[in-house]
């Protein structure tokens, strides 16, 4: 079942605490959106909001068209997965999966095939009779992934889903996740304070902060063209340059005019508070000033190399003594570019991967 | 046993030897009273004394052929298994309801509910009878089971807030979005994992009730005595074996209840398996 899901100006608060400052987010049918952001942030209790666990103070969400807020939780239709799995101890792992049927009256052989259907989907019929506490992390979060689908909700929700794992397996979970999702498209939202789980798993992203939104978009638009310092800075590493504006509208850092992308919106950015946000990967080193003309070059000075397996990282210093990382992937390294700590470098940056981005406010 | 000290620090068994005499000591004190009135009841004497003088089952007889006895046995199981019945559910549903308030409202609340273990029985039982006097409740059942709710309730809720402080909320919030009612989660997901501590408060409120004796001394008599009023009426008035014989039942009757309840607490058969 696909539904598109509109949240509007939604509030919360908790005495004088606001939790949920004005949200409007719009979910497409089918679509895997990730609310993500820092512990504290709000994204949590959003979702509580949408499983019926905590009220609103204002706004509305709209499910099919339809107010999902004056339904109660059990009314919703609406899959959840716990973080710490929220299995019932006292039943297996057919009672749990067949536990959502049985409140629906489904007849015995349909709940039969509905939960081995479920099980199969998600690779554990071996498991049908384990008691739950037999089992290990990622098979009790697969039965409670079953659980959650196995009575087709419109929309399901995870809450830290995976943070309990350990990461290898964890990024096979997000893996398998993302196949089921395309196999079901049921509407899912998903919350996580792990940016790289939010990148690989994602329709859309919902970054959250101090709860408000602060940018609903693609994993790669919010990788390659975050908004404020506070997305470039939660969402991969960055390295930020204090960006002076002329009175002509032009941009500069260290007192070197900036080329910018064509993309609407890249100098319109450029408040009185604003950043050039860089990322290690995007950058490249040369002895001299890149001759370019789509390139921005910053002079500076090599401090320490760092070997880090599949990368090497060079940290350089601004002449104000700022530093920024640069990431050199083995083949440039082994063409002879790695500086020597002491020397004067160039740091280039293509003018399209110079991201301009406001500070917070 | 240790004989030679692991490391430095270590201390060895018989460096503790006053601390397991201690313990012993302790044991002493807490089993003899239980202990010692066996023997008394099966005295041939006409009177409580210890060691008996001669062994006979006179009082067990006695006690078991004495209508008047019977009656008011059979009446504390009444009042007893009614007040169970009904302190338990409420019991625990005010813990559950407890558990699920804002902090700053429990804390005056809780307290009003264990009332009735801290003020002391006398106290309570002058008020009761002058309550049950205007409302007729004196030397009633009903009036029994009323004041055995009031002692019973705050055991119920003490141990099945204790179950409910190690109980993870978000199973039943994960059961009301599969489709549960409150109800429903309650039943088929909290109680399951609560029950023992409820097993364990009905108990409690069995024995509480049943065990009443203040309190029976003032809206109890006559035909309408508990089983503790009767026994508190025979030690003073006859002091003869008898009391000691029901005595013994009774620590039987509980050593065969606490059996009983340590079975059920047992995980069970689909956890184990």
């Amino acid at each position: 079942m696909k539904v598109p899901v509109s949240i509007r100006g939604l509030s919360k608060k908790f005495g004088s605490f606001e939790a949920l400052k004005d949200i409007n987010l719009d979910i497409a049918p089918g679509e895997f959106v990730t609310l993500l952001g820092p512990s504290g942030s709000g994204k949590t209790t959003l979702l509580q909001v949408l499983a019926g666990f905590v009220t609103p103070t204002s706004g509305s969400i709209l499910v099919a068209g339809e107010e999902l807020l004056t339904r109660p939780p059990h009314q919703r239709e609406i899959g959840l997965v716990f973080q710490n799995y929220a299995l019932f101890p006292h039943m297996n792992v057919f009672e749990n999966i067949a536990y959502p049927l049985k409140l629906r009256r489904l007849p015995r052989s349909e709940i039969e095939t509905r939960v081995r259907g479920a099980l199969d989907m998600v690779r554990l019929s071996q498991f049908i009779d384990r008691p739950v506490d037999k089992l290990s992390g990622g098979q009790k979060q697969r039965v409670a992934l079953a659980r959650a689908i196995v009575f087709e909700p419109r929309i399901l929700l995870m809450d830290e889903s995976l943070s309990a794992l350990d990461k290898k397996l964890r990024e096979q979970m997000q893996i398998e996740l993302r196949h089921l999702h395309e196999r079901l498209h049921t509407t899912t939202v998903f919350v996580t304070h792990d940016q790289r789980e939010a990148l690989t798993m994602s329709d859309r992203i919902a970054v959250i902060n101090n709860g408000a939104l602060i940018q609903f978009d693609t994993p790669r638009a919010i990788y390659d063209r975050p908004r404020t310092r506070f997305v470039a800075d939660f969402v991969g590493e960055t390295t930020f340059l204090p960006v002076e504006l002329g009175t002509s509208g032009g941009a500069s850092v260290f007192g070197t005019p900036l080329r910018l992308p064509d993309h609407a919106g890249a100098v319109a950015a450029a408040q009185s508070d604003s950043w050039l946000a860089l990322r290690p990967e995007k950058l490249a080193l040369s002895p001299a000033a890149s001759p370019e003309t789509n390139v921005n070059s910053f002079s500076a000075v090599a401090r320490e190399t760092i070997f880090q397996g599949d990368s090497l990282l060079v940290i350089a210093g601004f002449p104000d003594g700022q530093s920024i990382a640069v990431r050199l992937v083995p083949q440039e390294a082994n063409r002879g570019l790695v500086p020597l700590p002491g020397q004067p470098i160039h740091i280039n940056v293509h003018r399209n991967d110079s991201i301009l981005v406001s500070g917070d406010v | 046993m240790l004989t030679a000290a692991a490391s430095a620090t270590q201390i060895r068994h018989y460096q503790r030897l006053w601390l397991y005499g201690l313990c012993a000591l302790i044991f002493t004190f807490l089993i003899v009273p239980c202990v010692l009135i066996v023997p008394m009841s099966f005295s041939a004497s006409n009177y409580l004394e210890f060691p008996p003088r001669a062994w006979s089952l006179r009082w067990y007889r006695e006690f078991f052929d004495s209508a008047e006895w019977m009656d008011a046995l059979w009446l504390s199981l009444r009042v007893a298994g009614l007040t169970t019945l009904i302190a338990t559910p409420i019991g625990t549903a005010a813990a559950y309801g407890l558990s699920q308030m804002p902090e700053r409202l429990t804390k005056p609340l809780r307290m009003s509910f264990l009332l009735p273990m801290i003020v002391p029985n006398i106290l309570v039982a002058i008020g009761v009878f002058f309550v049950f006097a205007r409302l007729g409740l004196n030397n009633t059942v009903t009036g029994l089971v009323l004041v055995g709710i009031m002692l019973a309730l705050p055991f119920v809720l003490v141990t099945v807030s204790s179950g409910l402080q190690s109980f993870d909320g978000n199973l039943e919030r994960a059961a009301r979005s599969l489709g549960a009612t409150r109800l429903q989660a309650f039943l088929t997901v909290t109680v399951p994992q609560i029950k023992s501590s409820i097993a364990a408060g009905a108990l409690f409120a069995f024995v509480a009730a049943f065990d009443e004796v203040v309190i029976a001394l003032y809206i109890s008599s006559g035909e309408n005595s508990t089983l503790p009023r009767r026994m508190f009426a025979n030690i003073r008035d006859q002091v003869d074996p008898l009391v000691a014989a029901v005595s013994s039942v009774l620590v039987v009757a509980s050593i065969v209840l606490l059996l009983i309840v340590q079975i059920a607490k047992r995980p069970e058969k689909g956890a184990a398996r």
